[in-house]
């Protein structure tokens, strides 16, 4: 695979924020994740659980519950607003001041048409949910104390309200409280705080699940308003609770970072008696599990330590098959650093600002690289047409910008005057712009390094090339199930490279309009199953100038040249076969060379660039870094300690 | 066990109680234990063996009460029988032949008929594979069956009796081997199975070993290696079973139990502490620590009321409602290894030897009870994997057993050891050892050897000790020099040593007059009244082993043993060597009541006995293969009344008993037929007619007790009238147990007229219903038959009054009896009356 002089540079602090809440929304598949710097991301579970989407964050807005109503997405937050978001153009799309104070939690029953808040103020207030907008309908009976968690009974007839140390139960026809159920405090020194009811669920029996703060999930009697069962937990809090759809399985996320699944069992073999049992505790995460989803066939958990986990429930899923591995997402699914090739600069980007880093040389031996801040600089009056932008692009030979904008076109502005100027729009189908399609946002865009291609990828799958010389669409790529996470057209044969989030590597020739010849190739015999199982997406694929058959790309643990030339590997053939590779002699060497030739020196990779002098630049984030810069988790009894 | 003539091995006391689960009887009176080749019966509140089920002929494995009858109880062994018994009386009452050895015993009350045992897979016998066998019992009223009816239920189950369970109703049966959990519904008799992986990422050991079923619930609760409980859920389903993970222990379970009830669950291992979860609530728990030992076993009253652990040092201590210890059965503890030798206490005759660490301990083989433990180290003993620790590795008595000296060693990694000698004075107030002087390194090296004079006026004795730093020390008590406040202590007196030499083993003469050292190859022949060297006896080219002094007529011997394997004899008045013989003697030993000595030869890989006189060129006997393995200690412990063997190969055990220890530290010993018989004779005599267990105690006391009832009863008839002679009827009415006795309906009417005086009848009555009380108890003893008889006929006429027909319908036969009554004269009363 050749050898290379490699930068490896550690100096990117990057730190994702906390995870608040979550949302799932069934129909769909998708996830919607909010952060604790107010970002938002959305997850298509359907495909490879890819992070589709992010709308960035803004400042004082900090999301604290979201919920779907049908394929809309709201959230709520401490600042007292509902916020509904664009999932087309990826920004907010209205906000509704809520007049109650803090708003704590937010629910929308099942039916779609009422979302429901609850208010530090004590009422929980209904908004009807209308076409363009919600409207405040009326309030509930206001109670003393906070109303912290909420959730509907699927008749919608009635909802559950957690407050302080206690649970009401509201009829939504007339607004009163029609149980009062008390929740017990705390042993000990807890005693005198009072108890707070993070979470509620409510179950189609009647049934009503409470997590609080003093460690206990409560199983009671909605019906009646009689507690049936206590089972202690933790010794902190019980922050989060999720019900499967099917009411068989329950699952609690704690401060001590635990997951402890309940399910409802009958005591005997013949199903009578049918009664919550605590079963499985899965630990995965160091800090609190703030946000928790329990899909059909896993338990979704997220909270302060960053990482999105997955983690399949293996009575629901096939054994040993890619569904059955569990997945740490720890990174976002698109590059946040950018390469200057030739000036060996590193652009690192971070929610609020960015940092530019100069190469530095070093004695030749090491992998040291030193390196030089630069300082900030102002950037010359923008175009309007360039205000929001969800992608950029700079040409080779930095003349033009190429920015993605609202409904899935991209905006070209000319730098090479002395001022910035607005060229013209490219938008993907020109005459047909029908108003009720729906246009998803472009997220990657590649302009080709002779400056005659632009390719871009939308979230709906769609890879389009534009001719630059003639402003004009050229072809479509044919569209696969799957989105495209990474594309690069080739620098000589223009051929352009598609990576999708199923791992899916396609060549499509945009002379002949056609996949090439060795995509056809690749297809036929299929991908190693080694390959397919990796479960970060290729973020970023370039090409070694001197190797024209060299593609180069990368996920988040190794990265990979592969060699068109050489041919694919088998089925059963090693895909990792480097260190095999050294240890044979020359002949025989040969006899076992395969394609894809793939490096895990480096882990949690950010980027790999190829530098203008064949050097690498490696971008490492190590994950104990992260952990470090955490807040020290809650206090836990080890044992011998 | 081999046999030698008339001569058997056997275990006799000392034997593990601990091998398998106890067994509490439904009245929790009783508990019942496997004991080496018998089945004990203790008592849970006096803490007495009350009964011996003796019959087996080899190791029992299994004991499980009857489900269909909870007066009965089958106790399995490794001889391929299963017998049933009857464990109030000790009864005998069936044995069933297998044919393979058994080494677990599981019954259900849904399946009747039938009982499941662990045997080794049919083909091999030696082999490691075992299965489970269900059993169907043969309908025959003979002592002796034959079980053929054989069919095999899982294969490939572990051997551990703990690993397998009944669940709830019987339905389904539970087995854990390795990794997996197997478990086999019997009505679709279809098994699941499930397994777990080896280890988990962070090291804990998914090993199976132990199971408990719940039984109301479909619960399955498996202790597994790293100290996880498990409670297994929806086991019906392959894939949609579930689990709960319970942890708290920090090393394997070793046994789970539920509570009759369910609501509980026990559980216990290394940190000797039981543990109580709440079914369904299991963040609470309570726990029972300082249980003394490792548990190895639950087990659980069926009212719920005792639980009952087994312990790693051979204890079983009986537990009242998990709060209090009530009761402590202990056995002879089985250390890993004896490090002092096998020693007897002169005074009470009892077997001393290590037992708990830092302790001796003193176990009665006559009555197979441990007396008492005493304290030698005096420090707290940490438990600790590799931490070095004080350990008892020699002790001697005097002859008088007034003095008992102890040698503890610690033996610090890269260090010198630190070594302590102590001499305990016997304290006839407290009847034990008392502390009088503690010697801090009494010697530089280890002390291979020491041994106490039999001093020639009896007062002062002197304690030699030899070490392997090549001196040798005498240590005496000074007659006077001592202060008021404190007795007088033990103090050196004479350092011996022989060319820089180590010496290795020392011995007195019979009569305290010689000492003997042996320096290597040497043996010195000290005067201990003046410490001067009288002469050197040396038999090259190897080092002396062992050295004994003859007895009684054969003093003038001094036995050697070598390491190449010679036995020596020399004779002390010519100094030289009388004769010598080769042979590999492991062990020699005298006997101090004769003048027999036995040496314990081992020749591949099995072990011969020769007890010959040093006098005679002859054995006086000799036995071949007495077991697998060498044998390092054994010791002669006198009887208590002397056997009458007449027979010239056993009368070597006439004064005392040979017992010795096996590789796998068990106690066994010598017994002649003449012996068994005698012992079996006894054991017949003993039977229980109260509601308290049968203890020394309670035959002093209740003679005196009984004495006085029949004084007050005298007294009481004499004052009032001469009671009717249907007396003997009460008595036999109100000793007879509850369980056989007809309804108290029945019974008052009968009771009532057997008081009033009957003018011609009434002795002919009485003798009736004492007959009729006697085929009732027949008819307890051989329930196990009952069942399998065919009904018998009805007497045909009320006339026929046989006890024998009576007894099949006892309640019937009353009844007609009370008819008969009815229509007897009642004149004699009115005439009565009128008087």
């Amino acid at each position: 695979m050749g050898e290379f002089k490699v930068h490896r540079v550690r100096f990117f602090d990057y730190m994702p924020a906390a995870i608040r809440a979550m949302a799932f929304n069934r129909r769909t598949e998708r996830l919607a994740l909010a952060r604790a710097d107010g970002a938002l991301e959305i997850f298509n579970f359907a495909d490879n659980y890819f992070q589709e989407k992010v709308i960035p964050g803004q400042d004082g807005r900090a999301v604290e519950a979201l919920c779907w109503v049908g394929r809309r997405l709201f959230s709520a937050g401490l600042n007292g607003e509902i916020t509904e978001y664009d999932l087309e153009n990826l920004r907010p799309r209205y906000t509704v001041e809520a007049y109650g104070g803090p708003i704590w939690t937010i629910s929308g029953n099942d039916q779609g048409t009422l979302l429901a808040v609850g208010c530090e103020d004590g009422t929980v207030k209904m908004f009807e949910v209308l076409e363009d907008r919600i409207q405040f309908q009326r309030n509930l009976d206001r109670q003393k104390g906070r109303i912290i968690s909420l959730c509907w009974h699927p008749s919608a007839s009635l909802i559950a309200a957690g407050m302080m140390d206690m649970i009401r139960i509201f009829d939504v026809e007339t607004g009163r409280a029609t149980h009062r159920l008390l929740v017990e405090r705390g042993v000990g020194a807890s005693k005198s705080k009072e108890v707070v009811v993070w979470s509620i669920a409510f179950l189609s029996d009647h049934t009503i699940i409470s997590g609080d703060s003093a460690g206990k999930v409560q199983i009671w009697d909605g019906l009646t308003g009689t507690l049936a069962r206590t089972h202690l937990v933790t010794k902190w809090d019980v922050l989060a609770l999720s019900v499967s759809q099917d009411e068989s399985s329950l699952v609690a996320g704690t401060s001590e970072g635990t997951v402890v699944q309940f399910q409802f069992l009958s005591s005997t073999l013949d199903g009578q008696n049918k009664d919550w049992v605590r079963t499985r505790t899965f630990k995965n995460h160091s800090h609190d599990v703030r946000a928790l989803v329990h899909t059909e066939t896993a338990v979704v958990s997220g909270g302060m330590d960053t990482q999105l986990v997955v983690r399949p429930l293996l009575d629901k899923v096939e054994k040993n098959t890619q569904e059955s591995a569990m997945r740490k997402m720890a990174f976002p699914h698109r590059s946040l650093v950018c390469c200057a090739k030739k000036a060996g600069l590193l652009l690192f980007q971070f929610p609020d600002h960015l940092e530019l880093w100069r190469l530095g040389e070093s004695d030749g031996h090491g992998e040291t690289t030193m390196k030089f801040p630069l300082p900030p600089f102002q950037v010359s009056k923008l175009p309007k047409d360039l205000r929001s932008a969800h992608q950029l692009c700079f040409s080779t030979d930095s003349s033009r910008l190429f920015a993605s904008s609202i409904n899935s076109s991209v905006v070209v502005v000319a730098l090479n005057q002395p001022e910035c100027k607005y060229l013209h729009t490219l938008k993907p189908k020109s005459g047909e712009a029908e108003s009720n399609l729906i246009l998803e946002p472009v997220h990657l865009l590649f302009a080709s390094e002779d400056g005659k291609w632009l390719a871009t990828a939308n979230t709906a799958c769609e890879v389009q090339v534009y001719n630059l010389d003639k402003i004009k669409l050229h072809c479509t790529v044919p569209v696969y199930g799957s989105c495209p996470t990474a594309i690069a057209i080739h620098p000589t044969s223009s051929n352009l490279v598609v990576v999708h989030a199923d791992q899916q590597i396609f060549e499509y020739s945009l002379v002949q309009k056609e996949y090439t010849e060795w995509s056809r190739r690749l297809q036929k015999q299929g991908l190693h199953s080694l390959w397919l199982e990796r479960d970060t997406p290729i973020t970023h694929v370039t090409f070694n100038p001197k190797h024209p058959a060299h593609i180069i790309l990368h996920d988040m643990f190794m990265f990979c040249v592969i060699d068109q030339s050489l041919p694919l590997p088998e089925a059963k053939t090693r895909l990792f076969n480097q260190m095999i590779l050294r240890s044979l002699p020359e002949p025989m060497r040969i006899l076992h060379r395969h394609a894809f030739k793939m490096c895990k020196t480096f882990q949690n990779l950010m980027c790999v660039r190829l530098l203008e002098d064949h050097s690498l630049v490696v971008v490492e984030r190590p994950l104990l870094d992260i952990m470090s810069q955490l807040p020290a988790p809650v206090r836990q009894k080890r044992f011998a300690t | 066990m081999v046999e030698h003539g008339d001569i058997r091995v056997v275990h006799r006391g000392g034997s593990k109680i601990n091998s398998r689960e106890p067994v509490v009887t439904n009245d929790s009176r009783f508990l019942l234990c496997a004991s080496g080749e018998r089945v004990k019966v203790f008592s849970t509140s006096t803490e007495e063996c009350v009964h011996d089920l003796r019959g087996h002929t080899d190791l029992v494995t299994g004991v499980l009460l009857r489900p269909t009858n909870h007066l009965q109880v089958y106790s399995c062994s490794v001889d391929g029988t299963v017998r049933l018994w009857d464990f109030t009386d000790g009864i005998l009452i069936k044995t069933y032949d297998i044919g393979y050895p058994v080494y677990a015993i599981y019954a259900s009350a849904n399946h009747e008929g039938v009982f499941f045992i662990v045997t080794p897979t049919q083909s091999d016998n030696r082999s490691e594979l075992f299965q489970l066998v269900a059993v169907h019992l043969p309908q025959s009223g003979d002592q002796l069956v034959e079980a053929q009816e054989l069919s095999a239920v899982l294969s490939n189950v572990s051997s551990n009796p703990a690993a397998t369970g009944f669940g709830r109703g019987g339905e389904y049966i539970a087995s854990a081997k390795g990794l997996h959990l197997e478990v086999y519904f019997f009505k679709k008799q279809k098994s699941y199975r499930f397994s777990l992986k080896e280890d988990n990422k962070k090291g804990g050991k998914n090993t199976l070993m132990c199971i408990a079923c719940h039984p109301k619930d479909d619960c399955i609760a498996t202790g597994h290696e790293d100290g996880k409980i498990r409670l297994w859920r929806n086991f019906n389903h392959k894939k949609e079973y579930t689990y709960t993970t319970l942890h708290w222990h920090h090393n394997a379970v070793s046994s789970l139990r539920f509570t009759p009830e369910g609501t509980n669950l026990l559980s216990g291992g290394l940190e000797s502490v039981l543990v109580q979860w709440r079914y369904n609530q299991e963040s609470e728990r309570d726990f029972l620590p300082r249980l003394g030992s490792a548990i190895t076993h639950i087990a659980v009253s069926p009212d719920g009321t005792l639980f009952c652990t087994s312990h790693s040092d051979n204890k079983i201590t009986i537990i009242q409602s998990c709060v209090k210890v009530s009761a402590v059965i202990q056995g002879l503890v089985n250390g890993e290894s004896v490090r002092t030798d096998l020693m007897v206490d002169p005074r009470s005759k009892s077997l001393v030897l290590n037992g708990k660490p830092g302790h001796l301990q003193f176990y009665s083989l006559q009555r197979d009870k441990l007396l008492y433990n005493l304290d030698i180290v005096q420090q707290e003993y940490i438990h600790e994997l590799g931490l070095q620790q004080f350990e008892v590795v020699k002790v001697a008595f005097d002859a008088p057993g007034n003095w008992m000296a102890t040698v503890e060693e610690r033996k610090p990694k890269a260090a010198e050891p630190e070594i302590n000698l102590k001499l305990w004075a016997f304290d006839e107030q407290t009847q034990s050892f008392v502390l009088n002087t503690t010697v801090s390194a009494p010697h530089e090296a280890q002390i291979t050897s020491m041994c106490f004079s039999q001093a020639a006026d009896g007062q002062t004795s002197m304690l030699v000790s030899a070490s392997e730093d090549g001196h040798f020390k005498a240590w005496q008590l000074p007659r006077s020099a001592c202060t008021e406040d404190e007795g007088p202590s033990w103090s050196c007196d004479f350092v011996g040593d022989y060319r820089g030499l180590a010496p290795q083993c020392c011995c007195f003469s019979a009569d305290g007059s010689l000492l003997a050292v042996s320096f290597q190859e040497v043996v010195t022949v000290w005067s201990p009244a003046s410490w001067e060297l009288l002469t050197t006896l040396s038999q090259p080219p190897k080092a002396i082993r062992d050295l004994c002094f003859g007895r009684l007529g054969c003093s003038k011997y001094l036995m050697g043993t070598t390491a190449s394997n010679l036995l020596c004899c020399w004779n002390l008045l010519t100094c030289s060597l009388e004769w010598s013989t080769s042979m590999d003697v492991s062990l020699l030993l005298s006997d101090p009541l004769t003048e027999n000595m036995a040496a314990f030869c081992c020749q591949a890989e099995s072990t011969d006995l020769f007890v010959f006189k040093p006098s005679e060129p002859r054995p006086v006997a000799s036995l071949k293969a007495v077991c697998s393995g060498k044998v390092t200690r054994a010791v002669f412990a006198p009887r208590e009344e002397m056997l009458e063997s007449c027979e010239e190969s056993s009368q070597w055990l006439n004064r005392s008993q040979l017992y010795f220890l096996t590789q796998h530290m068990d106690l066994m010993t010598f017994t002649t037929k003449a012996e068994e018989d005698r012992l079996a004779a006894s054991s017949k005599q003993l039977f229980i007619d109260d509601s308290v267990a049968m203890t020394p105690f309670y035959l002093l006391l209740g003679k005196h007790r009984k004495q006085e009832n029949q004084d007050s009863l005298t007294r009481l008839s004499a004052e009032l009238m001469p009671l009717p002679r249907g007396s003997l009827a009460i008595k036999e009415l109100l000793q007879s147990p509850a369980h056989v006795l007809p309804s108290t309906s029945v019974l008052c009417s009968m009771f009532v007229e057997s008081l009033l005086v009957s003018v011609a009848d009434g002795s002919e009555e009485s003798k009736h219903a004492e007959e009729e009380m006697e085929s009732e108890k027949e008819e307890e003893d051989s329930e196990g038959e009952m069942e399998s008889r065919t009904p018998r006929p009805e007497p045909a006429s009320p006339g026929l009054q046989s006890a024998e027909s009576a007894a099949p319908a006892l309640t019937k036969a009353q009844l007609k009896e009370l008819r008969r009554v009815k229509k007897l004269d009642h004149g004699w009363l009115a005439d009565l009356l009128l008087s």
